[in-house]
């Protein structure tokens, strides 16, 4: 029992770090999602080109970023689990992946439902929206992995190990639209001359962002807790059947 | 320690192999990553009619001729020119100065017969009355859009 007790000094830790967190997370996700689509559906100008279509960016947006910075979250968390055999890392990384894809699948149903009205088209293949249905893929496989296995070390490892080879898609999806001509528009607010995106525009697109941002962490708390609290019932259940 | 410090190693030894291998790849696959040519690229490197392919640019202001269904158009990149024809029905944002990406083949004639035109977005947003003070004030750059 020392032993198994040593093992849990960290989640411990953890739980008690994120246990505060979490209502500020709550309370953040609130307050800035409502203040975001106020911002997005009445304070924000239509464009001078897109009209009201515009709007749709406030949900699309900030869910592409979102999608990007939680594989690199769970790509970087990935190798701490993979080199410094630190078990939150393993778990952390397994419960932000359906947050992930969910935020994918946003941003590429957002995307279509914008294309089509302004590109003419739902769907074209290009390196941008391309790149982005192979992250969404990247992740299915991810959660995949860990369903397909019946000891959870082996499991994190092999599903660290894609996770850690998927990366290599990050840069691409963020830099396609400048490496290749693309029928995706290049990037607006990250750019080299600052945002191309006039302010009563950029402000509720970024007030969304950090609302999505509070909401992820939110989620991820409750999930990383759920994650841990199975794995002490597994070992639980398991000292049990030994004892009888 | 010392197995900590190898994982570490190997990781980032096979990240950096895994990049390289992704950087090889995708620059000997640029030609068919790219999602349409301009008009200098088919000066460049020329394609003979009847293959299709996507042409990209921006369409020349003041080369807009309605007749009926039938639009003629030219696009640019602004050192070139690719006169085009289309049967059909434009998107919302298809107008002169703006981007646009067409999908058809050359004719005999050397013009550009589209099947398909999608309107190519850029990265300006702004409120119309920017856009209009914009204008007014001459800073406007009809590459930006407009």
């Amino acid at each position: 029992m020392a032993i198994d007790l040593h093992k849990y000094a960290n989640p411990k830790r953890f739980l008690a770090i994120t246990a505060a967190i979490y209502p500020w997370s709550v309370w953040l996700t609130v307050i800035l999602l409502l203040g975001g689509l106020y911002l997005s559906l009445f304070v924000a100008p239509p464009d001078y080109q897109q009209g009201d279509t515009v709007r749709i960016m406030f949900v699309h947006v900030p869910a592409a970023w979102m999608a990007l910075m939680i594989y690199t979250l769970m790509a970087v968390s990935s190798a701490v689990g993979l080199i410094w055999k630190h078990p939150v890392a393993d778990l952390t990384a397994k419960a932000a992946a359906p947050i992930g894809a969910c935020f994918t699948f946003l941003a590429l149903v957002t995307g279509s439902l914008w294309g089509q009205p302004m590109w003419g088209t739902f769907w074209v293949w290009d390196a941008r929206l391309t790149s982005m249905l192979i992250l969404l893929f990247l992740y299915l496989g991810y959660m995949a992995i860990w369903e397909s296995f019946d000891d959870p070390t082996k499991a994190a490892k092999a599903a660290a190990i894609l996770a850690l080879v998927g990366v290599v898609n990050i840069p691409i999806i963020r830099f396609s639209v400048d490496w290749w001509n693309t029928l995706h528009q290049p990037a607006s607010v990250a750019t080299m001359d600052g945002p191309k995106i006039h302010s009563t525009i950029l402000i509720p697109l970024l007030v969304m962002g950090l609302a999505y941002t509070a909401f992820f962490v939110m989620v991820l708390i409750i999930r990383v807790k759920a994650e841990i609290l199975k794995r002490r019932l597994h070992v639980l259940q398991i000292a049990e059947l030994r004892e009888s | 320690m010392t197995r900590k410090k190898r994982r570490l190693y190997f990781v980032l030894a096979g990240m950096c192999v895994l990049g390289i291998a992704a950087a090889l790849v995708l620059t000997s696959f640029e030609d068919s990553l790219v999602f349409f040519r301009s008009p200098s690229d088919l000066v460049e490197k020329p394609i003979e009619p009847g293959r299709n392919f996507r042409l990209g640019g921006l369409v020349e202001e003041g080369s807009v001729e309605k007749n009926g269904v039938i639009t003629r158009f030219s696009v640019t990149d602004l050192n070139e020119v690719v006169p085009v024809t289309f049967k059909g029905l434009l998107p919302d944002l298809f107008r002169e100065g703006q981007g646009v990406v067409t999908e058809g083949a050359f004719n005999e004639e050397g013009v550009f017969v589209a099947t398909n035109v999608l309107a190519k977005h850029d990265e300006n947003y702004m409120p119309p009355e920017v856009a209009d003070a914009l204008k007014k004030a001459g800073q406007w750059q009809p590459e930006d859009g407009g």
